[in-house]
């Protein structure tokens, strides 16, 4: 039962993770996403019926912070690795219509 | 148009709570800073930075879902929804998904004297993005992250509302026990409360629901009532042309009174939510829960009635007090200092609530300190100050928070007390109106007015009408 | 004397007692990066001379003035590039982040500065820790240290090739899936990964963030035990991290393991592991056994299941965490574009290499509407029926032995082809991290190629005592001290002294 990606789904993949392959990489990542799923596929042989997803290994909870200000103005530290930057803010491109 | 349509409508709320930092870190989360001043490595989405949650969130989230009425998770958690937008620092944004922390509320609404329940389906916690400001110089967008990271609560009603009315009448609702509850100060117009409009039409009849679209940028009441209009004239529109509904998010231009489909091909909606695995779970135990039980605080309905029976004052009086929290201080920190309630809710109906509609503020916008408003009704009541000049006073209060004493002070506004000196002026007044002398002599009472008219505007309005009043009659007659 | 050839344990000691300075250390792990740089490149980021001995000048001051006592106080030591270091460049070998210079310190490196020890450089890696060779790096791969035209594993090749070649005292990796562990046995070295929660994961570039955990890499077991005492705490800008009864790990080191109960799982014996690493890693077991353990086979079945499970988790998470890379905040922007979502996608096709794009990919799938009860669910659901049995397992055992890798390091440019190959050499440790336990890596012998192999020992959560304990015990009664040809020649000045025979890789396996 071997899985088989489309075109479509290497695609929308795309979309969603922000990543544009080239013919050649989109074919290897077809295969290796087939391939990959194939073997994932292989869960399927273990009965999980019942069984409590589990997302924290430990059972730790309630972690809070008191709602004090504790941070300054750090703008510039923020800012020194932008790409690009202007009157304090980072620069991207046009996001309105 | 042949066919009866019924709009439906569900509405997401997103109120911004009213903590001193962000939700996962120790920003500010002041309003007005210069861009990225309220900023951190959490905030920016710095590789290696980690989330923290602020307890005080947990608490706001519990307790208007509390009083809505939900079930609060006592097992919750966060989930990350993933999306690319260069407002949202990480490309994820933290919020809730599968455990939300409060679920299957409701609240009474009121129209046109019929009283109906809108249902909550589910109140969650998440964190606001940072704003995008255009650059007309260059056609860049600029990206501030102060308000990244801002703590939300998302309130999700049920699909009950069918009509504007009745969606105000909600978000009014429950704008009051935010309020009320000081989880949040619940401004349409600078963002702190921000409703997106799920709405759809089916013929009058139907048993399913039509297809729904999602309105955002509605940025007042008077918006989302003219956007409501719009788009349910657009949806019936298309079905009456035999088109479909198409399942999108539009964005409401109320310039146009239209609204725009706001999605490219390059955003698939597809949000990938997986439980935050930077996060623990939050385990709300029954004794937290009751603490924050106890702290909810006497609502409207109790307050109205409190306050006619505990100080006398009738209904209409506690009908407009009680309709904003920040009036209920205000007017219970005056009683505690001794004050009249009476005379404090005179106040309050009267010129503040004038100075609040000419200057285009709300309540929660009041600045001055209510010893001031006490200690001007005391000037009233020893006959430091007249009531017209009272007036003039409770104006500088209101603007400035002027200490009244040292205001009237300042300005010469102290009720002249001085027999002699009042009568000599009266004298003078007399003495040059005979024709008022004769018409009040023959009966005619509207001299009198004159008379008294003529004192106050050569006293500044300074003087103490009782005495006016009393120096003209022994004069006079 | 080279000081290079001392443990930090020992080094920290002659400082302390004045036959060398921190400056004397620090300028001969510059020197040795200086000499071997260039054969195994182990590092990104060397910091300059000037820097690292103004800083040793620094820590040599405060251990005369008695501000600094500990035992790490002087010792030169690395860190992998996953780490933020403030004014340090770190790039998680990666393009999209060449130019990063964080804003903020890693709470685990922040932990060593305050300990005195004198951070040197930044370690290749695995791009953003994906991949057991290091040749995933956008600078290239490390070479193995006992042969360079073998890899040194990964994702902390780096790490391990500088610990074994001598270029740092002692480094920091970070484990995933087997990170620390896997090329700690390549290069023949130990390596750590403590109990999930215990090294804060702040300032870590988080790949998958449920299973990523910072650890020591160095020469011996005590020097793991006494750095793991230095860089555990509990952080408040972790919420995993786990506050701890008690932190001193060093005290575990004793030579005894009497009575002691030792679990060999049958599943880590069978097809794919190499004969000559199984034998080296049976007769570890056997050392033990002579010293007192109990030591018996069990199954541990469900361990082929944890190397899909890991790859949906991890990837799912990396998906996520690796979205911040888009050209907006810092790192790489691509130069030419039109709009927004080109800028986006250009960067990131442009910034990550194929590997870290292929489970980017994976994990934006297995998350995607109609597959995440299918995939991520399953795959958590596993991650509970895998825990089950090491909780089954910890009932009867102190400890799990077993091989760190089914291979010694394979050659340079001979994993990378079949991406499933790859990931089944993770099969000994990845389970170790779904379930959040602490592993050890510790030196065995070495294979008819004269390449090092590891025996791996497990403990339970929060049970490092154990597995150092047996790791100590075994490292004292294994018969051999164990150092890379590339280290230089083999000069004892009181420094490395075990008892009993020395082994370098000529030796051939005992």
């Amino acid at each position: 039962m071997a899985n088989v990606i489309s075109d479509e789904t290497m695609e929308y993949v795309g979309i969603l993770a922000k990543l544009e392959l080239s013919p050649e990489e989109k074919e290897q990542a077809k295969e290796d996403m087939a391939k990959m799923l194939d073997y994932i596929d292989t869960l399927n042989e273990l009965d999980t019926s019942g069984v409590e997803p589990m997302s924290h290994v430990f059972p730790v909870h309630n972690v809070f912070r008191e709602d004090v200000v504790t941070n300054g103005d750090e703008r510039d530290a923020m800012l020194a690795g932008a790409p690009e930057a202007k009157d304090g803010a980072f620069v991207v491109p046009k996001t309105f219509d | 148009m042949s066919r009866q349509y019924e709009t439906v409508i569900g509405l997401e709320v997103h109120v911004e709570l009213a903590t001193k930092t962000k939700i996962f870190c120790g920003c500010s989360t002041e309003f007005g800073g210069a861009p990225n001043t309220h900023t951190c490595p959490v905030c920016t989405g710095m590789p290696g930075s980690l989330p923290v949650l602020n307890k005080q969130v947990v608490e706001y989230a519990a307790a208007v879902g509390l009083a809505t009425n939900c079930t609060i998770t006592q097992n919750c958690k966060f989930d990350r929804k993933n999306y690319f937008y260069p407002d949202n620092p990480q490309n994820y944004q933290i919020s809730q998904l599968y455990y939300p922390i409060c679920r299957d509320g409701h609240v009474e609404i009121e129209v046109d004297g019929r009283k109906k329940n809108v249902g909550i389906h589910e109140i969650h916690m998440e964190e606001d993005a940072g704003k995008l400001i255009h650059d007309p110089a260059t056609g860049n967008s600029l990206v501030d992250f102060n308000r990244s990271g801002v703590p939300l609560i998302e309130i999700v009603s049920e699909p009950d509302m069918r009509s504007a009315e009745e969606v105000i009448a909600y978000l009014e609702k429950l704008r009051m026990i935010i309020q009320y509850l000081g989880a949040s100060d619940c401004k349409l117009q600078e963002g702190s409360m921000r409703a997106d409009v799920n709405l759809s039409v089916r013929e009058v009849g139907a048993e399913t629901f039509g297809t729904r679209t999602e309105m955002k940028n509605l940025n007042s009441f008077s918006a989302i009532a003219r956007a409501i209009e719009g788009e349910r004239e657009r949806q019936i529109d298309l079905l009456e042309e035999g088109k479909e509904v198409v399942q999108e998010t539009r964005r409401w231009d109320d310039e146009a009174e239209y609204s725009y489909p706001m999605r490219s091909k390059e955003d698939a909606q597809d949000y990938r939510y997986f439980p935050e695995p930077d996060l623990p779970p939050i385990v709300i135990s029954d004794a937290w829960l009751e603490e924050i039980r106890a702290k909810q605080p006497e609502f409207r309905d109790e307050k109205q009635a409190r306050y006619q029976k505990e100080y006398g004052l009738p209904e209409y009086d506690t009908e407009i007090i009680t309709a904003d929290r920040k009036l209920t201080e205000l007017f219970e920190s005056c009683i505690a200092r001794g004050a009249a309630p009476k005379e404090v809710s005179n106040w309050i109906m009267g010129d503040t609530m004038r100075l609040l509609k000419e200057n285009e503020m709300e309540p929660s916008d009041l600045t001055f300190a209510p010893e001031h408003l006490v200690k001007m009704i005391e000037m009233i009541e020893s006959g430091a100050i007249n009531r017209k000049v009272a007036r003039k006073v409770f104006e500088a209060v209101f603007k400035d928070d002027v200490d009244p004493e040292t205001y009237v002070e300042e300005n010469g506004l102290k009720t002249v007390n001085d027999e002699g000196a009042l009568r000599k002026v009266i004298e003078e007044i007399v003495e040059n109106n005979p024709k008022s002398v004769e018409d009040y002599k023959a009966g005619k009472k509207k001299a009198m007015g004159f008379f008294v008219g003529q004192t106050m505007r050569a006293m500044k309005g300074k003087a103490d009408p009782a005495m006016v009043n009393q120096i003209l009659r022994e004069i006079l007659d | 004397m080279d000081w290079m050839k001392c443990t930090a344990v020992e080094l920290g000691e002659k400082i302390k007692a004045g036959e060398v300075t921190a400056m004397e250390a620090a300028m001969a792990a510059m020197d040795a990066i200086e000499k071997k740089e260039e054969i195994y490149h182990s590092y990104v980021t060397v910091l300059d001379r000037e820097t690292v001995l103004k800083r040793a000048e620094e820590v040599q001051r405060m251990i005369e003035d008695g501000t600094l006592t500990g035992p790490l106080a002087g010792v030169p030591a690395a860190i992998k590039d996953n780490m933020c270091t403030e004014g340090v460049r770190t790039t998680c070998s990666s393009r999209i982040l060449d130019n990063f210079v964080p804003p903020y310190t890693a709470e685990a490196v922040k932990n060593l500065e305050k300990a005195g020890v004198v951070i040197i450089g930044k370690t290749n890696m695995d791009e953003f820790a994906m991949g057991s060779t290091t040749e995933t790096s956008y600078y290239g791969a490390t070479k193995n240290p006992w042969d360079p035209e073998h890899v040194p594993g990964g994702s902390s090749g780096g790490s391990a090739a500088a610990v074994a070649a001598e270029e740092c005292i002692f480094a920091l990796g970070s484990d995933t899936g087997g990170s620390i562990r896997q090329p700690a046995s390549y290069c023949g070295v130990v390596g750590m990964k403590p109990t999930y929660g215990t090294v804060s994961r702040y300032g870590l570039i988080a790949y998958g963030s449920s299973l990523d955990q910072i650890g020591p890499m160095a020469k011996d077991v005590r020097d793991c035990a006494v750095i793991l005492d230095a860089i555990a705490s509990h952080d408040e800008k972790d919420s995993t991290s786990v506050e701890r009864e008690e932190y001193a790990f060093a005290s575990a080191l004793v030579n005894d393991v009497r009575g002691m109960k030792i679990g060999i799982p049958k599943d880590y014996f069978g097809e794919g592991l190499d004969a000559d690493v199984r034998a080296a890693v049976m007769e570890a077991a056997k050392v033990l056994e002579a010293q007192g353990a109990v030591v018996e086979e069990f199954d541990l079945g469900l361990v082929k299941y944890a190397i899909p499970a890991y790859y949906v988790i991890a990837c799912a998470e990396a998906s996520s965490n690796l979205a911040r890379f888009d050209g907006v905040k810092y790192g790489y922007r691509t130069p030419e574009y039109e709009g927004l979502h080109n800028m986006y996608k250009k960067t990131r096709s442009e910034g990550f290499g194929p590997e870290v794009k292929r489970r980017i990919m994976l994990g934006s799938f297995v998350l995607s509407s109609g597959y995440y009860d299918a995939y991520y669910l399953k795959a958590l659901r596993t991650k509970a029926l895998i825990k089950q049995e090491f909780d089954r397992a910890f009932e009867k055992y102190d400890v799990i032995l077993g091989p760190a890798a089914p291979t010694t390091a394979p050659k340079l440019g001979e994993s990378l082809d079949d991406p499933i190959q790859m990931y089944l050499g993770d099969i000994y440790t990845i389970s170790v991290n779904l379930a959040g336990l602490p592993g050890i890596t510790v030196p065995c012998g070495t294979d008819q190629q004269g390449l090092p192999v590891g025996v791996q020992l497990i403990g339970d959560c929060f049970k490092e005592k154990n597995i150092l304990r047996a790791a100590y015990t075994y490292e004292q009664n294994r018969g051999f001290t164990m150092t890379a040809p590339g280290a230089g020649e083999n000069k004892k000045d009181g420094c490395r002294n075990l008892s009993g025979m020395s082994e370098t890789a000529e030796g051939g396996n005992d």
